[in-house]
């Protein structure tokens, strides 16, 4: 394989913790390993990291590999310069924060070590604490320690394992723009891990979605929640309208018609599918319109859904709706308009409701069967 | 008051915690961090001599070590001298018979270290050993302690395995608790009353030592 930049991974195993992983980071990116818990994302980064040998497969950096199987190639975790922060954050309970990242600092020269911690510190904005242990640290502070230990190892590439899941919100939305700001500076892979499908989106360049150790898809975080690769994919990104259908036509510039429980939706996907063939495809909220109630609709808009509205769910200021739709109660429609919408509309549970379904937010999968996983780009 | 005896039993027991602390950090730290075939049996050999009696145990180690046996053979072969009824043979059955002592605080402090603080260590880029030293030992250091003074007092109190392994031969193998028992035996009550209240004392002493200085890094980690 030619020498390339950034990280390489592809590691595969049937048991005991089943993975079938294949991605890269370039330098400078943030790719993120999203799916929800057990799907393997943390013994993806400790195979990066080495303290997790699969059976199969390869991890390279810059060129140079770390783990070979074929090769029989495998370097320890403490010969491969990774920077990991663990979400328990891991610090050393008996070491000062300056200790703590002094201990990453062992290829430096001791006389200078110190130094480099402090400027570490301060980078994460730690100056004046560095003689506290890390028990006499709020969560935050204990995580910048991580994250300033990480990168005191001058790592080839940046490891992040659910950093923010054990800080308060307002903490977290604070570190969320230091990383952002951090990162520019930083010219690595950086891998981060999460269940948070938001914070992947806010954080990250692409995104790699897993399910059972398996990358299902990995691309922009607008590419996977907007035009998942398949069923699976659109439910593991929290995507709930996701419907079985089949291709019924081509309308005259080419985009298809589909054909939902007897329902025709025109789409604006121009894929090469003959007609008859069975899909799946999916709409997200957001793509899914409230006719105003006091001026029913005339047809006017696109793919017009009449229904009974199910429930109305308020989670601040957005009202959570459910639609069951007139020519199949059995396949609710579920969206969400902001709560004054829904009161001036006089929405609630019981009262008849249209939707338009936007021809541009219908994503066509071309597999039906859910748990196939296809390969994404 | 026996001093020679006294001085025996401290020569004994310092000698005994010297020998296990590395082969406690080994075993300890071995079956804290590694699953393998048979490690109950061996978990259930550590754990052996705490409820097998001292006698039993004496008895086996005298046989094991006698003139008759290949350990005794292999022992008089090479250093001249045979090994029940010496120093150096009471050494060796008070290390096997503090095994438990040594080897299980040091295995649960061991275990108790989480694993990504080990990980951690190597991610930071220490080699095992290193991590060893600047990581885990000092972590481990109330459960190594705790080993430590278990075994150096129960040594200093162990009667039965010393009677059967070393005999009572004085400034040999006649320690305290033997001494004790030989004044009880001469109705020497005043004697073996001052030995017992000064093994109370000492007992008491390394306890309480322990105690303290485990709740203090206790505090240092908390």
């Amino acid at each position: 394989m030619s020498v390339v930049h950034g990280l390489q991974v592809n590691v595969s195993q049937d048991g005991p913790i089943p993975l079938a992983a294949s991605f890269t980071c370039a330098p400078g990116e943030v790719l993120a390993l999203v799916g929800p818990s057990g799907s393997g994302k943390s013994t993806i980064l400790r195979c990066i990291a080495g303290t997790y040998r699969p059976q199969h497969g390869s991890i390279r950096v810059n060129g140079e590999t770390w783990f070979s199987a074929p090769g029989g190639v495998y370097l320890p975790p403490h010969r491969r310069a990774v920077g990991m922060v663990f979400q328990s954050y891991a610090l050393f309970p008996h070491m000062t924060a300056l200790g703590n990242v002094m201990a990453a600092l062992g290829h430096v020269p001791a006389k200078d070590r110190e130094e480099r911690a402090r400027s570490f510190l301060e980078m994460v904005h730690l100056a004046g604490l560095e003689q506290r242990r890390p028990a006499e640290l709020s969560g935050g502070q204990q995580q910048r320690v991580a994250l300033a230990r990480a990168l005191a190892r001058e790592p080839k590439v940046l490891l992040l394992d659910e950093p923010f899941s054990a800080v308060d919100k307002a903490t977290r939305q604070r570190l969320y723009r230091e990383i952002a700001e951090l990162r520019r500076g930083l010219n690595i892979p950086v891998v981060l891990v999460t269940h948070d499908l938001d914070e992947a989106v806010m954080l990250a360049d692409r995104m790699a979605v897993l399910h059972r150790g398996r990358t299902l898809q990995t691309g922009t975080p607008e590419d996977v929640t907007n035009r998942p690769a398949s069923a699976e994919v659109a439910r593991l990104v929290g995507l709930r309208n996701v419907f079985a259908g089949e291709v019924a036509a081509r309308d005259s510039s080419g985009c298809l018609i589909i054909t939902w429980a007897g329902l025709n939706l025109e789409t604006a996907q121009r894929l090469d599918l003959s007609t008859g063939q069975a899909i799946s495809w999916v709409i997200p909220d957001g793509f899914v319109i409230l006719h105003r109630r006091d001026r029913p609709s005339r047809g006017e808009h696109e793919n017009p859904v009449p229904g009974i509205i199910e429930s109305v769910l308020p989670i601040g200021q957005i009202a959570h709706l459910t639609l069951r739709p007139n020519h199949d109660p059995d396949l609710p429609i579920h969206f969400s308009v902001p709560l004054h919408v829904a009161r001036r509309n006089g929405v609630e549970p019981g009262v008849a409701a249209t939707v338009s379904l936007l021809a541009e937010g219908i994503h066509i999968m071309p597999e039906v069967v859910s748990g196939k996983p296809s390969a994404g780009g | 008051m026996d001093w020679v005896a006294l001085s025996l039993s401290l020569r004994l027991a310092v000698m005994t915690v010297l020998v296990l602390l590395p082969i406690g950090i080994f075993a300890g730290r071995a079956l804290a961090y590694h699953q393998f075939r048979g490690k109950g049996l061996v978990e259930a050999l550590v754990a052996l001599p705490l409820v097998l009696p001292p006698t039993v145990l004496g008895y086996y180690l005298l046989v094991a070590f006698g003139t008759a046996s290949p350990i005794g053979q292999v022992w008089h072969a090479v250093f001249g001298s045979q090994l029940v009824f010496s120093f150096e043979g009471l050494l060796i059955a008070s290390v096997i018979f503090n095994l438990p002592f040594a080897i299980q605080p040091m295995q649960r402090s061991f275990e108790a270290i989480p694993p990504e603080v080990r990980d951690a260590a190597a991610c930071c880029g220490m080699s095992p050993p290193t991590a060893l030293a600047k990581v885990e030992l000092p972590l481990a250091w109330p459960g190594i302690l705790t080993a430590m003074v278990l075994s150096f007092a129960h040594t200093l109190g162990e009667f039965g395995i010393v009677l059967m392994v070393g005999g009572s031969i004085p400034g040999e193998t006649k320690t305290i608790a033997i001494a004790i028992y030989d004044r009880v035996q001469a109705f020497d009550d005043v004697a073996a009353g001052r030995m017992s209240a000064l093994l109370l004392a000492i007992s008491l002493a390394t306890i309480g030592l322990t105690y303290t200085l485990s709740r203090r890094v206790g505090r240092r980690l908390g």
